[in-house]
């Protein structure tokens, strides 16, 4: 059968199975990926069925484990690596920021990377400090690097599938609060393209904007919102880099009001990008300003503290009576 | 060094055990693998025999004699304005001539951006290196045509790239290797322990080349390391040697049996050359502020080319018209070098959208295209200019 009901984690460990069944040239790297199947179990059993040479445990270093992986897609390769937690990407950054980004602009297109680096994020778990960090906004700010995060299992699913098989690095962001949702995967349907933005509720009143861990806090929002009588359209952007423009603009100039979510602070983050474009492309149309939801601008939080941080229900709520005050 | 403490220096001091335990060997009294001595002697060293024929010498002798010229050329362009920028090489002929003529076609070459005399041995045309240098571009040439990877700028980077390349070689099963350049310096950036532990841990077929050049731009060596740099191998797992970086022969010895180490499937090496880097780090900067005009001169008596040249002298390998037509040769390089930076064309403006990603980007398009409309405008208050 085609379609499975599926965990985001289970989808990722199975598209992972795919790509490494697919290409022989494939290979997953990282801290505890082998036998453990990495802390989260995305790689589980991976390494038991194509052993030690596709599934690569790594010394406990990120700057090598991206650094290696840079001259292994020199020779021909296509690995996908795990950085355990958000926080941990930065001992990597240099090599991702200065080196792969770049490489193949330097090389005026003569080679190419296609690494993804893949990378739990966002918080809402309960964890300790540089385990719950949404650092997607430094990434998409560099030029040469893709930046996704799915937000449901067949997305999981297939925009692995996609970023694997995509030429250039892709910074594949997952929603680790979410790995544990489940959702239907068709495996034979034909997905629609990495970078394009998809409406998942329909709505007249009000556009929220999301993706990853924040989709499904919107469709929640949107659904209460519902009773009170209001009309919100929710729109997964799915990538970070390249971001659907289009999508947001046909969505903004049909209800006139949009509001951003995501967890990473509001200060710089991709929110800003997306209200900033909004008005150069449909000021005209916009019945209020564009609003902003998200983190504050202060190191994430202490656990116990992580609820008043993140963005919930009430706040998107606030957010979307803000707009239509307007 | 005052009288009395050269003195005293020279009081034979009691061995005691503790004393003689906790002694290190100093950076200053290098243990080297020689075959060349500065004056032109041919000595031998019971791991590192070599034979070599006039043919062979004649050529390592050219090679390094035309790096020395190309290498002035590009210092004499960034004078005259013709380039933003040059990272000369001059002093370390043999350690790169000696390394880069060990390796194979197959082998592959991770730079920084000094390697010069590497890239003549790869066969990379020299004007080729000097685009980056210019400002036309960040690297431009392409890696897989000569197995040798772009310059890299940030120190150290490389060698986890090199790494990398090894660990699928292995995984090939190809017996070729790899080499990855890098400074006394890098030796203190984490990507370079790092992929020390990678390279030992997988036993990737990789050889890293330390030129200690002795300076990191005003940085001693002793502000990198307390023991000598290729002792640091031992803590990873693997050999370190230390060759003579002026000597060519040695270079060419210690580098070739690295390389075939690593073919055979016994793991990373690192070659320390001692050398030295006769003018400034950059052209940016000015060595008479930070090292001594004794010590430059202490280097330039073991100069690389000459030692190799007095051998061939006093050997008969080379004659008159041998060095005669290397002299036209050079000048002929130089002139082609100085033509080519001239004639080298800045990009065309539209290129800033050029390759920055293999499968496009919709935002790069959209910018594209905004840049291209704004370039046209300027066209067309040309034509209404008319």
């Amino acid at each position: 059968m085609a379609v499975e009901k599926m965990s985001i984690a289970k989808a990722l460990n199975e598209s992972l199975r795919l790509a490494l069944d697919n290409d022989p040239k494939v290979l997953i790297m990282g801290e505890d990926v082998g036998k453990l199947g990495g802390v989260f179990r995305i790689t589980d059993g991976l390494q038991k069925d194509f052993g030690e040479d596709r599934v690569i445990d790594t010394p406990l270093a990120e700057s090598g484990i991206v650094g290696t992986a840079i001259g292994l897609a020199l020779r021909g390769y296509r690995p996908i690596v795990e950085i355990q937690f958000d926080g941990f990407v930065f001992p990597a950054y240099d090599q991702i920021v200065t080196q792969l980004a770049k490489m193949h602009a330097r090389a005026l297109g003569k080679i190419k990377l296609p690494v993804v680096v893949r990378i739990p994020y966002g918080g809402g778990i309960g964890a300790v400090e540089h385990h719950s960090e949404s650092p997607e906004a430094l990434f998409a700010h560099v030029a040469g690097l893709k930046v996704v995060s799915p937000s449901n299992a067949s997305d999981a699913y297939w925009m692995m599938q996609q970023a694997v098989q995509s030429d250039d690095p892709i910074i594949f962001f997952e929603p680790k609060r979410r790995y544990w949702d489940k959702g239907e995967v068709d495996t034979e349907s034909i997905p629609g393209p990495l970078h394009k933005a998809v409406t998942v509720r329909e709505g007249g009143d009000l556009t929220l904007v999301a993706y990853g861990p924040m989709v499904k806090v919107c469709l929640e929002a949107a659904a209460a919102a519902q009773e009170e009588g209001k009309s919100i359209e929710v729109l997964d952007l799915r990538s970070m880099s390249p971001i659907d423009f289009d999508a947001i603009q046909t969505s903004a100039q049909k209800t006139g009001r949009v509001v951003v979510v995501h967890e990473a602070p509001v200060f710089y983050g991709s929110g800003a990008e997306i209200a900033a474009r909004i008005t150069e492309r449909c000021f005209y149309h916009l019945e209020a300003p564009v609003l902003r939801v998200g983190g504050y601008h202060v190191p994430y939080p202490p656990a116990r503290l992580e609820d008043e941080y993140l963005p919930g229900l009430d706040r998107v709520l606030d957010a979307v009576d803000r707009s239509l005050a307007f | 060094m005052t009288v009395e403490s050269t003195a005293a220096a020279r009081k034979p001091r009691r061995a005691s055990k503790r004393t003689s335990a906790a002694k290190k060997p100093q950076s200053s009294e290098p243990q080297l693998v020689q075959l060349l001595t500065p004056e032109g002697e041919r000595v031998e060293h019971p791991d590192y025999s070599i034979d070599l024929s006039a043919d062979e010498l004649r050529g390592l002798y050219r090679d390094m004699v035309l790096t020395r010229r190309f290498d002035a050329e590009a210092t004499a362009l960034q004078r005259q304005g013709e380039l933003g920028l040059w990272a000369s090489l001059l002093g370390q002929e043999a350690a790169q001539i000696g390394s880069g003529r060990a390796l194979r076609d197959d082998d592959y070459v991770f730079p920084t951006y000094r390697e010069h005399g590497v890239a003549w041995c790869r066969g990379v045309d020299p004007t080729n290196l000097l685009g980056m240098f210019r400002g036309v571009n960040h690297g431009g040439w392409d890696p897989n045509s000569n197995n040798f990877h772009l310059y890299t700028i940030v120190i150290g980077s490389q060698t986890l790239h090199a790494t990398g390349y090894a660990m699928g070689v292995a995984k090939d099963g190809a017996d070729s290797a790899v080499i990855a350049y890098f400074g006394d310096g890098a030796s203190s950036q984490g990507d370079v322990a790092e992929s020390f532990t990678f390279s030992a841990v997988y036993n990737a077929p990789v050889v890293f080349f330390c030129q200690n050049n002795q300076w990191a731009i005003s940085e001693p060596t002793e502000r990198q390391t307390r023991v000598p740099l290729y002792q640091r191998a031992q803590g990873y797992g693997f050999p370190g040697v230390r060759v003579d970086g002026n000597d060519v022969l040695a270079c060419l010895a210690v580098t070739r049996s690295a390389l075939e180490r690593a073919r055979r499937g016994e793991g990373p090496t690192l070659v320390e050359a001692f050398t030295y880097r006769m003018g400034a780090h950059t052209t940016s900067d000015d060595p008479t502020k930070y090292r001594a005009d004794e010590e430059r001169a202490a280097w330039e008596a073991k100069d690389p080319i000459l030692r190799l040249r007095a051998y061939l002298e006093k050997e008969k390998l080379a004659d008159e018209a041998f060095f005669t037509a290397l002299d036209e040769e050079s000048e002929t390089l130089g002139k082609r070098v100085r033509e080519a930076v001239r004639a080298m064309p800045d990009p065309d403006p539209m290129a800033l959208f050029e390759h920055g990603y293999a499968d496009g980007n919709s935002l790069v398009d959209e910018e594209r295209a905004q840049f291209a409309a704004y370039q046209a405008s300027f066209a067309d208050s040309a034509e209404e200019g008319k």
